[in-house]
């Protein structure tokens, strides 16, 4: 067995910080804005996972993982809209989500047998834009443009006491009161771990390396005798699956779904930053990208106001440092890493500082 | 299921093969929307669509057949084109309104700025975006998809995110009444100018000595190569052509809209890549064959079946896959 | 000196080293032939002269100068055609622009053109049809008139009679000679028999290295060494 790196040793301290971080979030970070970015944080881990899991290790380029991250999404927020707020919902809006992502990624891993690897991807932007332009035609259902709110489990209401003082006032631990929104982040972050947890461990296990096999190379994999095809499908409809889960989960925390939070090519966008600045084929590289990226997009955004305030004489530039533009700096860093970096933050590191 | 296929082949095939696809379907819509005026006007539509989704398409499959590189921020040109038009036919409003002479200046001097930002463009895109990634189609389609959102934000950047009004000339605007049937001037002009697109790019492709190895560069470059042309040069001059033509795709949808926005270039990008796995990669006729069915398509759907309409392209492009997985007319390989 | 010099070739495909060290010398006119079983790397030694694949460490010198590290169309543009294994020709392109590819200016001259047009008549009856159309053996043969086209120094050819019925053998045969009267061809072939009418000089290559050197008469002699490294029966 080889030593690991220094680098990876790096990486694997970095994630233990940051799971720590994550974990002790609403303690260690007293105000509300916070706790929405570190249950953002722990969402979007799983979904790039589950993304590094197609592009990183099997070598697929999908466009429509936010499609099935919506699905999930809708599923839960919608029977949570009609049925009221009880856990029946929960559990059938999320099978529905499931059922639905599981029947589409079929589909539509089924045609990839019938046409060049390549059109895959244009395949699943195609579908992609279909299901968002459907979302935002059946408003009655989806709410359209403006999305649906509702109410969710009593656990998770905000107003909820956990335990309560002699005075029957909510309990406090180390300032954080034991409320609703304490216990729905930790729904969010114990789901978070698990569904992290079970892809790292198809990572390494026999699938794992059947996966990276055929990414290295395909006919070689074939001839090997592995059904290429079935793998692939396979392993689309899994990803297709997390990401639904998350979906589902996502929208429980939020108490919102529209097509901003949970379709929009957007949060596509966010996902391939996330996975090539963390870096495709680890699945650390997904924890990483998603912390740097979700924290870009709360403060960097503020930065940049100030930025585009102090160049205001200038010709162009105030317009590209506007917060709105934040996108611009990140695609250039995007495409700037895709050709310097193919393997993103963490993958490089890994393979620096090679211990005898 | 492939013994009803083979027989559908065999009788296409007899009518003319899949080049008359587009007529067959005009006339399945004849008969289904019954009433010729609107029939014509739609078809007209369809037509122009199809022409100007042909001028934003050919490049990307060319592009594709010959470099074997998959750009999917080829409807970048498509967005800068509409914009670059759209700010000289503002700048020089005046003479839209100053007869049909000084109108077309206009109008020529905003297709040729679009062109020449296209040509531009395609050049700086090519050395620099796309020659690093030459082989590499996962890193092609990222680091694309990275241009595609940086350009996005440079045209918020320049010209803002409110919708931007595209004044026409007045000569072009309008449309001619015969009996019943209206038909938009615009139109047959988008219509026309494709055309005449399409027979220069035959021109070139089949009577000059570039041409020639443009197609002998789709099918074999290694062979090319081995007959001492350097193919490198070849790639650069056909990204160039093909950033130009969907600039000037642009510039025409952009005087078709008469209003555009940034997003412009996404909402494109699905059409036209439907339209190239249609056609089929690396042939031009291919690509103007996938257009002209899409732009049909679309419009007689939107007639008849208005929900169905943003649907059926993808129905039409996983049909004609199942059919054909190459595409109606890819290019020999 | 010779027209062409292989040293020390060593060639690696992906992770596979291919040739491990081919050292050869080709003379000037007349026909080298190289042998040598399936998989043995000739293709390869081929494709690594016209700068396809890279030999690396190694070099290939044509008339003297190191050509290893140019790419594919200069070394073309020094006076070497390649026929490659697969013919390489055009499917779309009809027969003549095939041929016309292949000069420098896009114009025949007419003498040659005559006499490709005699060595292969196929060709002229199939002038403006599209080359897919063509037969396999037909195709072989578009793919040779297409190396000698205009005058060339050296003309790399792999495996011409693959799966070509004996009498397309015969003909292709013919224009051989013909055609090495006034140029250096290097065949390579697994077809012993077509070989040994053609070559003056030969060479054996088996996995990666050249085994055997000498001239085709005496190889031709030898039939203890050709069932050794050719594994043909007596």
């Amino acid at each position: 067995m080889m030593k690991d790196t220094y680098g990876t040793l790096a990486v694997k301290a970095a994630m233990a910080l940051i799971a720590a971080l994550l974990l002790f979030a609403p303690f260690l970070f007293q105000d509300v804005r916070a706790i929405e970015v570190a249950a953002r944080i722990c969402i979007f881990i799983v979904l790039v996972a589950s993304y590094d899991l197609l592009i990183g290790y099997t070598g697929i380029v999908s466009f429509a993982h936010t499609m099935f991250f919506g699905f999930g999404a809708y599923g839960a927020a919608i029977a949570l809209r009609q049925m009221g707020p009880g856990w029946d919902a929960v559990a059938l809006g999320t099978l529905a989500g499931l059922g639905l992502s599981l029947v589409v990624a079929t589909v539509i891993g089924l045609i990839s047998l019938r046409v060049k690897a390549i059109f895959f991807a244009m395949i699943t932007l195609a579908a992609a834009s279909v299901v968002l332009v459907l979302a935002s035609q059946l408003s009655q259902l989806t709410g359209g443009e403006d999305g649906i709110t509702y109410r969710v489990p009593s656990l998770f209401k905000t107003a909820t006491k956990l335990a309560v003082d002699e005075e029957g006032k909510v309990l406090r631990w180390f300032g954080v009161r034991l409320n609703g929104k304490l216990a729905a982040y930790y729904f969010v972050f114990f789901t978070s771990l698990v569904l992290f947890l079970l892809m790292l461990r198809i990572t390494v296990s026999p699938l794992g390396t059947v996966l990276k096999a055929i990414r290295e190379n395909e006919a070689r994999a074939e001839a090997i005798g592995y059904r290429v095809v079935a793998y692939r499908t396979f392993v689309f409809c899994l990803s297709a699956l997390v990401a639904s889960l998350a979906g589902s989960v996502y929208s429980i925390w939020l108490k919102y779904t529209g097509p901003d939070t949970a379709l929009s090519f957007a949060i596509m966008i966010d996902i391939l930053l996330m996975v090539v600045i963390g870096g495709m084929g680890t699945m650390w590289g997904a924890v990483v990208g998603a912390v740097l990226m979700v924290m870009a997009q709360y403060y960097l955004r503020d930065l940049m106001g100030a930025a585009s305030e102090a160049t205001a004489g200038l010709p162009l530039l105030p317009e590209l440092l506007a917060p709105d533009r934040w996108l611009f700096w990140l695609g250039i860093l995007f495409i700037l890493l895709v050709y310097f970096f193919p393997r993103g933050i963490v993958g490089t590191l890994m393979t620096r500082g090679v211990r005898a | 299921m492939s013994g009803v296929m083979t027989r559908a082949s065999e009788t296409l095939g007899r009518f003319g093969g899949v080049n008359l696809l587009p007529l067959w379907i005009a006339l399945a819509a004849f008969l289904l929307i019954g009433v010729p005026s609107s029939w014509v006007t739609l078809t007209v539509a369809g037509l122009a669509m199809g022409m100007m989704v042909f001028l934003m398409a050919s490049g990307l499959s060319l592009v594709f057949g010959l470099m074997d590189v998959l750009n999917f921020g080829h409807s970048a040109f498509v967005s800068f084109g509409a914009f670059v038009a759209a700010t000289v036919l503002a700048a020089l409003g005046g003479w839209l309104d100053g007869g049909p002479l000084l109108a077309s200046a206009a109008l020529a001097c905003a297709l040729i700025a679009a062109i020449a930002f296209g040509l531009a463009a395609g050049l700086f895109f090519e050395r620099v975006i796309i020659k690093p990634v030459y082989r590499d189609h996962l890193r092609q389609i990222l680091i694309t998809m990275g241009a595609l959102i940086v350009s996005e934000q440079i045209i918020l950047a320049v010209w803002g995110g409110t919708p931007v009004t595209v004044p026409r000339p007045a000569f072009l605007e309008g449309a001619w009444i015969i009996g019943d049937v209206s038909i938009e001037i615009y139109r047959l002009f988008a219509f026309g100018l494709g055309a005449l697109v399409f027979l220069g790019l035959i021109l070139l492709l089949n009577r000059t000595r570039i041409g020639l190895l443009i197609r002998a560069g789709v099918e074999n470059r290694e062979m090319v190569e081995s007959l001492g042309f350097k193919i490198d040069r070849l790639f650069i001059g056909v990204f160039m052509l093909g950033s130009a033509l969907a600039a000037l795709g642009g510039a025409m949808w952009a005087g078709y809209e008469t209003l555009i926005t940034p997003a412009l270039g996404g909402e494109m990008m699905i059409v036209v890549f439907i339209v190239v796995i249609i056609g089929g990669l690396g042939s031009i006729e291919g690509t103007l064959l996938g257009a002209l069915i899409v732009g049909l398509t679309a419009n007689y759907v939107g007639y008849l079946a208005p929900k169905l309409a943003l649907a059926s392209n993808m129905i039409l492009m996983m049909a004609i896959l199942m059919w054909r997985p190459s595409g109606l007319r890819p290019a020999v390989k | 000196m010779s027209l062409l010099e292989l040293r020390g070739m060593r060639t690696d495909i992906g992770q596979y080293a291919v040739l491990h060290g081919i050292d050869l010398a080709v003379p000037e006119g007349g026909t080298f032939v190289l042998l040598g079983r399936n998989g043995a790397g000739k293709t390869t030694t081929l494709r690594s002269i016209m700068g396809l694949w890279r030999p690396s460490p190694g070099s290939v010198h044509f008339r003297g100068t190191d050509i290893s590290a140019l790419a594919t169309a200069d070394i073309a543009r020094r006076g070497i055609a390649y026929v490659p294994e697969n013919m390489g020709i055009f499917g779309g392109l009809t027969v003549e622009e095939n041929l016309i590819l292949a000069t420098a200016r896009g114009r025949f001259d007419g003498a040659r053109l005559k006499r490709i047009q005699a060595l292969f008549p196929a060709l002229e009856r199939f002038w403006t049809k599209q080359a897919w159309s063509l037969s396999g053996g037909q195709k072989q043969m578009l793919s040779v008139a297409r190396a000698i086209v205009e005058p060339r120094d050296l003309i790399l050819i792999d495996e011409p009679t693959k799966g070509l019925a004996p009498a397309i053998v015969a003909a292709m045969a013919e224009a051989f000679r013909e055609i090495a009267q006034e140029t250096t061809i290097l065949l390579v072939e697994q077809n012993f028999n077509f070989a040994r009418s053609l070559g003056s000089n030969m060479a054996v290559i088996d996995d990666g290295r050249v085994v055997h050197r000498g001239t085709m008469a005496d190889f031709a002699a030898d039939k203890e060494a050709q069932g050794r490294l050719l594994g043909l029966s007596a």
